[in-house]
């Protein structure tokens, strides 16, 4: 199933070089943060929520530029996003109780 | 490509929800990783990584404009930054393997530490081997003429997912093990 948004016309379809170039940068710099906040010894919740927060943004932009996601039809993300949250979120729901039960019970 | 790049995106979740849940509930798990080596290596590996996701955006653009002997130059970019990596990796791995963490020991705690380092990290680093050997077979016929512009496009996307899984482990692994 062809279901990139361009034809074989020659012609490019999406972000231009210097969009590409800015997204790269922005996301060398995210990683500089991410780097720079690791030795700020913030409480673990904390760190780990600013990480994955951080992660997701730089996933979103890798998908929406790199990926071309944000070019193709809207069809295309409702298809691929909410499956892969939904799968995500049901192996989320096994590790939320158990771990933190188990993490309560540790020896202090 | 999409479908088995949203299957793979599972398996990743599985390994790194695993990762943590054995973190969370292990009392003596290891902080092992100093700024030198471990975390300039690792910070070197992603912005490697992501210089040659930018070299294939090129490539994907470049096959766009039916410029083959650019998209080729471009896709061996991406090799290269490919094997780079699996360089850079393979020297960080040695470096805790020489300090006696293996895959069923660890010198400064819970084994389960070892598993699940090398596990994570070698099933990344297995992907991005497959990704350079993907893209060396898409440049060649690419090349010769016997793929076009949608196959250098799909190649792409596989490039990026093993970027995008990187983006994950990198903090999720060695930021949070940080020795202070």
């Amino acid at each position: 199933m062809n279901t990139v948004a361009h034809g074989g016309d020659g012609q490019v379809h999406g972000a231009s070089v210097g969009t590409n170039l800015a997204i790269w940068i922005g996301l060398v710099a995210i990683t500089g943060l991410e780097v720079f906040l690791a030795y700020e010894e913030l409480q673990p919740t904390l760190m780990l929520t600013i990480l994955v927060g951080l992660s997701l943004v730089k996933a979103a932009m890798i998908m929406s530029y790199f990926m071309h996601l944000k070019f193709e039809k809207f069809s295309l993300v409702l298809w691929l996003v909410p499956s892969m949250i939904f799968c995500i979120m049901m192996m989320m729901i096994f590790f939320y109780p158990e771990a933190f039960r188990l993490l309560h019970m540790r020896p202090h | 490509m999409w479908l088995f790049l949203v299957s793979d995106t599972l398996t990743f979740s599985a390994l790194l929800i695993t990762y943590s849940y054995c973190r969370i509930t292990n009392p003596d798990w290891p902080r092992p990783f100093p700024m030198y080596p471990a975390i300039v290596f690792s910070t070197s590996m992603t912005v490697v990584l992501l210089a040659s996701s930018l070299t294939m955006v090129m490539a994907v653009m470049a096959s766009q404009r039916n410029d083959r002997a650019a998209t080729v130059k471009w896709m061996i970019a991406t090799m290269f930054g490919g094997l780079a990596f699996t360089a850079l990796h393979l020297r960080e791995w040695f470096h805790l393997i020489e300090e006696g963490c293996t895959i069923t020991h660890n010198p400064w705690g819970t084994p389960l530490f070892g598993a699940v380092f090398f596990g994570v990290t070698g099933m990344h680093m297995t992907h991005v081997m497959i990704g350079v050997i993907y893209l060396a077979i898409v440049a060649y016929g690419y090349g010769r003429g016997k793929f076009n512009a949608e196959d250098v496009e799909v190649n792409g996307l596989y490039w990026h997912f093993v970027d995008l899984v990187w983006m994950f482990v990198f903090p999720l692994i060695y930021l949070m093990s940080v020795k202070y």
